[in-house]
């Protein structure tokens, strides 16, 4: 019976591991579809950032309930997963519990630990769901989340319920089995939790409870692996990708905007024709000014589509989109992954990406959107794992205008007046000083 | 008034101070020309030896770069460097805060290196080094102020306590509004927003953030932008409060308590 069970858990956890890593890579592989951008420099402050914004997740204590609540799911998620070492050992060798008569008291101790804070994960996780689907806390219930964005946020919870559920029901049965002197079931103290609950399972002989034990045991560990195949296709990516995002955010101030260094050439060439260099093999212009579609942004903007958990903190802080305009931050980022999704399963359908005729610019994201951009920068300050939806903006909008001359009347009557009276209005420049009379 | 323009400081050979970048909404906006005004007057009280571009003075290129157009940007840049670099300029303070952002932030990649102030700090630094005293506690005794941060001196460039610290001078009440500092809301003109009608929604930007600033009982809303200043003006006017609330730009406020 036993090694029937080893030898399925090892298959179980070899497939897990090997789909996973297959899309590991074809993530990684979409993400550098982007343009290359070097973010090597200062490293000790990527690393600083790394460890306050996502490990402190500082930024989340901007809004102290959500975030208390959020830091419980999440290091109870986390510190628990040290249980799945044990699980992992015990399902390969078939031992039971592998720890625990070499740590002793200290194995109850843990295990109890883990026992509070699967009971916070759980009561967390149930907060959040009535916020989403009782509450309705505006930003959690808004029409871009329709569909499976939704569904996605809901399962992510309720998965996590359950999975914590099992593990309490499993040391529970586990402890009853240990009062009752079932073989192969060491002897522990009783854990802080389901200590106090076993009184649950009271009338239940040994064998219902190993088979309640074990099932416990085995629903949660697929559980587990089940999740961690869900994650590539999940907003839950956020629990990984937000390292690798803090690290490789921007450390520049807010305000500035990048540069175009094949534009300002451009400008240098034509003003002082002597600097330019001889004419060679190599087109002077760049394939693409701005972006048109994911493969012309940058490979971090990319690897913020993939992080972006959807929360909709920048949504919400939005001005265009508090005053009922089309633009949501949140969408810009949804819609950059789904794309880069349909661009990866192009490319794993055709060997190489394969024009669709579709592309991020219009099909995804409208020209009315881009428009109403105030580059308030609000969603990138109020983005706790550093997302920069701005960047995406400002990249869309150079496309838009400089190789579909595609800008509002009154934007190119201000174009002209720049560029004819050197401000934005139709004033003479020999008037520039006129206010000193006034 | 006897400002004088960087031509006039050169043929003399001499140098000045700081020169003072005004900006296109100072140089032709009429309501924003007041602040321009109250800045240069505060800075002839104190002595400052400044001088002004003159005719000279371009569009830093701002609004066509984040509409999108980079081309007439680098153009702009390029212009404004030029001019610049060849006046030696080292020191430049702005009423602007687009203005600031762009040199402190996206000139220097383009050959342009100059220490920037924006006027809240030249002031805050006037005040604490007791060069500016405002009389009587300023002329907004007993009054109750709020501060509107603009995107680009606040969250774009992290200058949240300098405005601040200026209005703290004054014998005022400071009230924040709701959303301030980091979280401050725009005022609806920024990303080239200024020279195009809004898109459609169920509102203004600029109806928001006013109403957000009357809210706090406040009768003088502070700001640091002439931009920031004409879209609250229009929130305030839209509320049909523009006789008790009045929208002031620091440097006027300032102006006002000499």
């Amino acid at each position: 019976m036993h090694i029937v069970q080893q030898i399925l858990f090892i298959l179980l956890a070899g497939a897990a591991v090997f789909i996973f890593t297959k899309k590991v890579k074809e993530m990684r592989r979409n993400v550098l579809l982007g343009r290359d951008e070097d973010l090597s420099e200062n490293k000790d402050q990527r690393w600083k950032n790394m460890v306050l914004l996502a490990l402190g997740q500082k930024k989340m204590f901007k809004k102290p309930i959500p975030a208390f609540l959020h830091l419980a799911v999440y290091a109870g998620f986390i510190i628990i997963n040290i249980e799945i070492l044990e699980i992992f050992i015990d399902g390969i060798t078939g031992a039971h519990r592998i720890f625990a008569p070499a740590l002793g008291g200290l194995y109850s101790f843990l295990v109890g630990f883990f026992e509070v804070l699967a009971a916070l994960v759980l009561i967390g996780c149930v907060i959040f769901l009535i916020r989403r689907n009782v509450l309705k806390v505006r930003r959690l219930s808004m029409h871009e989340l329709d569909g499976w964005p939704k569904n996605d946020a809901n399962l992510i919870l309720i998965t996590e319920v359950v999975l914590m559920s099992l593990f309490l029901i499993m040391n529970t049965a586990d402890l009853s089995l240990q009062q009752l002197g079932a073989e192969h079931y060491t002897k522990t103290e009783p854990f802080w939790i389901t200590g106090h609950l076993t009184g649950m399972f009271s009338g239940m002989s040994a064998g219902s409870l190993i088979v309640l034990e074990r099932v416990c045991w085995w629903l949660h560990i697929i559980g587990v692996f089940a999740f961690l195949n869900y994650l590539p296709y999940s907003k839950h990516l956020h629990i990984i990708l937000a390292f690798p995002n803090a690290y490789y955010s921007k450390l520049n101030p807010q305000g500035e905007l990048k540069n175009m260094k094949e534009i300002q050439n451009e400008v240098l060439y034509m003003m002082e024709p002597d600097k330019a260099p001889a004419a060679s093999g190599e087109p002077a212009t760049p394939p693409r000014f701005g972006a048109k579609d994911v493969m012309d942004l940058s490979w971090k903007n990319l690897l913020d589509a993939y992080s972006c958990t959807e929360c909709g903190r920048c949504t919400s802080s939005c001005p265009a989109n508090m005053t009922g305009k089309k633009l949501s931050p949140r969408k810009i980022m949804m819609d950059t992954r789904d794309r880069l999704e349909e661009v990866g399963k192009n490319i794993n359908a055709n060997g190489t990406f394969t024009d669709d005729g579709k592309s991020l610019l219009h099909n995804y994201i409208t020209v009315e959107e881009l428009r109403a951009c105030t580059t308030c920068q609000a969603c990138v300050e109020a983005c706790p794992v550093m997302i920069d939806p701005l960047d995406i903006i400002m990249q869309l909008r150079r496309n838009l205008v400089m190789e579909e001359s595609n800008a509002p009347g009154e934007w190119n009557l201000m174009f002209g007046n720049v560029e004819n009276n050197m401000a934005p209005w139709k004033f003479s420049p020999d008037d520039r000083d006129a206010w000193v009379n006034g | 008034m006897s400002i004088k323009n960087m031509a006039e400081y050169a043929a003399n050979g001499e140098t000045p101070e700081v020169l003072f970048w005004v900006g296109c909404a100072g140089s032709f906006d009429q309501r924003a020309q007041r602040i321009t005004r109250a800045f240069t007057q505060i800075l002839e009280k104190v002595g400052v030896k400044f001088a002004i571009l003159g005719k000279e003075e371009m569009c830093t290129g701002d609004p066509a770069r984040r509409a999108g157009n980079e081309f007439l940007f680098q153009m702009m840049a390029y212009n404004n460097i030029n001019t610049l670099n060849a006046y030696g300029i080292k020191k430049v303070v702005t009423i602007c805060p687009h203005c600031f952002n762009i040199f402190k932030n996206e000139y220097p990649k383009l050959g342009g290196n100059y220490e920037v102030m924006h006027h809240t700090t030249f002031l805050q630094q006037l005040i604490n080094d007791g060069k500016v005293v405002l009389k009587d506690g300023g002329a907004f005794k007993g009054k109750k102020i709020t501060y509107h941060d603009s995107c680009y001196l606040g969250r774009g460039n992290g200058i949240y306590e300098a405005p601040r610290e200026v209005l703290q001078a004054f014998d005022t009440e400071l009230v924040e509004m709701k959303r301030c500092r980091s979280n401050g809301m725009c005022c609806g003109a920024g990303g080239a927003q200024m020279f195009k009608e809004e898109e459609q929604g169920t509102t203004r930007v600029n109806f928001d953030r006013a109403e957000q600033a009357l809210e706090t009982g406040a009768t003088i809303i502070a700001a640091n932008c002439p931009f920031c200043t004409t879209m609250l003006t229009d929130g305030v006017k839209n509320k049909e409060k523009e006789d008790s609330v009045k929208v002031l730009d620091i440097a006027e406020m300032v102006a006002m308590s000499l």
